[in-house]
């Protein structure tokens, strides 16, 4: 099911030439009107003739986080007070709040973007969805509210909070899907089962759209069993509109829509692309946003993107799931290690437990990577052999992924830190 | 059949090779009144297996497991070993002549005469070669055998 089947299905060839005339106009466009990137690209040296093919995108100078809380409340506008429409404040958890307005057209463009993607995960308009992301300044509830809206269906505006209220409603209602983030999911899981209400057997709940903060597909495969829905990762943030992008039914990535923006992955440190399928940081230029600029802006998330033709038949490029941050980042020997990678690749191995430390240090001006595990209780052999073995198996299991040698250490079962939220898993002892 | 007889029960313990974990373990197992009949610890780099021989295998397991411990049982045997020149030879030619690998082994000296433990790749027939070839196996009591050893 498509909601622009003419636009999603397009041509690669014809989408790329697409895109390049919206970013050559966009360049044109804030070169002309906008102070800030303006001297930006005299500060780079660039000019709008110098884009002259689509890749020249990487001519343009980066945009950060920092960029936006430095020109706090709207030093980076470009739309007139007539032209704004409404305003989004983000929650500011990492630094001062960043403010993101919008013209009548950019609440469009977020709403199609979401209609497109609703209809990707087979929504209709017979469909009823239960929007349990905050309504207010942040962006997740009137985001998929008019998304769902656009599509048809009907929109049950619940926000977050009383859980018990919500269960009741999804039941009542007859909701077939439902919107917010991963843990507020499972909590509603958990309430409903002490409530008496299963819901897989006793709702018609199907589907969920979950994002707004980092899960696993570990935890995809558990609500999908323990709900009897399909779960989908979303993704988006304020600085691009709010949540614009879902994964299709082929759950492999999330759709980017070309049309809407560019996307990049770039070598966190050089800024340069990494090679098709490498993992790096997601950089996007929103092609189409005329209150709020975005050119390059480098979102701090690290991914990969797969620009092939989806199973679904759409051939805008897939983003896949988030697996970590840039700040997480090490580099060992040249190479960037994410502890993201670490821990997927851990979790692959029953013999081990999911805990793990790493540490970092500099002997003989080489960078070396250890990697302490716990020996899962029944993996224990008694005999010296089968223990090194195991250790073996996890650091060739670690080369494969990371491309760097790494030590492993087998630890006592219980023994290494346990955190809780953010774990500070890496120790780097090195001094440079 | 009398060969279970002389299947002992070792137990074996994960510990990473940093000061006091012996301690722990021996620390406890004298709080549970549980005596080390025999004893060795493999080490290989930041960690090591401790293995011991004990009156109470079931208890030891049931307190060392209770502090966090990874605890196992793994069955071996004793063999009775002459004082002499040529007395660890004759053990250990039996089992070669019978194709029998041992996998470690370490020894015991017990009020009588020394006792060599060994882990073999099979136990039961161990103790027939050895039996067989008039050597003599080390009874230790460690309670009922193990539905199976690793």
């Amino acid at each position: 099911m498509f909601w622009e089947p003419k636009i999603e299905t397009m041509p690669v060839e014809d989408l790329h030439r697409l895109q390049y005339r919206l970013l050559k106009s966009l360049v044109y466009r804030l070169y002309s009107f906008s102070e800030f990137y303006h001297r930006r690209m005299e500060d780079a040296g660039v000019h709008p003739d110098d884009i002259r093919v689509l890749a020249d995108v990487k001519k343009l100078p980066f945009m950060f986080k920092r960029d936006l809380r430095d020109s706090y409340p709207d030093k980076i506008f470009t739309a007139t007070p007539e032209e704004l429409v409404r305003y989004h404040v983000s929650s500011g958890t990492t630094g001062k709040p960043t403010v993101v307005g919008y013209t009548a057209n950019d609440l469009e463009n977020w709403t199609v973007s979401l209609a497109r993607a609703l209809t990707s995960i087979g929504l209709t308009s017979r469909d009823v969805v239960q929007v349990s992301y905050g309504y207010g300044l942040f962006t997740g509830g009137l985001g998929l509210h008019y998304g769902a809206e656009r599509i048809g269906a009907t929109v049950i505006p619940a926000s977050v909070g009383n859980t018990e209220r919500q269960i009741e409603l999804m039941q009542d209602l007859r909701a077939t899907a439902i919107a917010c983030t991963p843990s507020y999911l499972l909590h509603m899981g958990e309430v409903a089962e002490k409530m008496g209400i299963s819901i897989p057997k006793d709702t018609q709940l199907r589907v969920g759209i979950l994002g707004a903060e980092p899960w696993s597909e570990r935890m995809r495969n558990r609500m999908q069993e323990w709900l009897g829905i399909r779960a989908y990762d979303i993704f988006g943030t304020s600085e691009l509109s709010g949540p614009l992008f879902t994964e299709c039914s082929a759950q492999k990535g999330f759709h980017v829509w070309g049309d809407f923006a560019l996307t990049e992955i770039v070598d966190p440190e050089t800024g340069e692309p990494v090679a098709p399928g490498e993992k790096g940081e997601l950089t996007m230029t929103v092609l189409q946003k005329e209150a709020l600029p975005i050119v390059r802006f480098r979102l701090g998330d690290v991914t990969e993107m797969d620009e092939g033709v989806c199973a679904c038949g759409r051939t805008h490029p897939r983003v896949m799931r988030i697996t970590g941050r840039v700040d997480d980042m090490l580099i060992i020997r040249g190479i960037n290690v994410f502890p993201s990678q670490i821990e997927h690749a851990l979790m692959s191995i029953p013999q081990v437990g999911k805990h793990f430390m790493i540490e970092v240090d500099r002997k003989m001006e080489l960078d070396t990577l250890l990697v302490r595990v716990e020996v899962a209780p029944e993996a224990f052999s008694d005999k010296i052999t089968d223990l090194m073995r195991l250790k073996a198996m996890v650091a060739g299991k670690l080369r494969s992924v990371l491309n760097v040698n790494a030590d492993v250490e087998l630890a006592e079962p219980g023994t290494l830190p346990r955190f809780e939220g953010k774990a500070k898993r890496v120790v780097d002892r090195r001094t440079l | 059949m009398d060969t279970e007889e002389f299947v002992i029960r070792q137990i074996s313990v994960f510990s990473e090779n940093k000061p006091g974990r012996l301690a722990a373990m021996a620390r406890a197992l004298q709080e549970e009144q549980v005596n080390i009949l025999a004893f060795s610890i493999a080490e290989a780099g930041e960690f090591g297996v401790v293995r011991a021989l004990v009156d109470q295998p079931d208890k030891a397991y049931k307190k060392l497991s209770g502090m966090g411990f990874v605890v196992s049982f793994t069955e071996v045997i004793g063999v009775k070993m002459r004082d002499e020149p040529g007395g660890l030879y004759e053990v250990a030619r039996i089992l070669g002549e019978a194709k029998i690998n041992i996998e470690y082994s370490y020894a015991y000296s017990g009020k009588e005469m020394a006792v060599l433990i060994l882990r073999v790749d099979n136990t039961r027939e161990a103790i027939k070669q050895i039996r067989a070839h008039g050597g003599e196996m080390a009874r230790i009591p460690s309670g009922p055998s193990p539905v199976k050893g690793r």
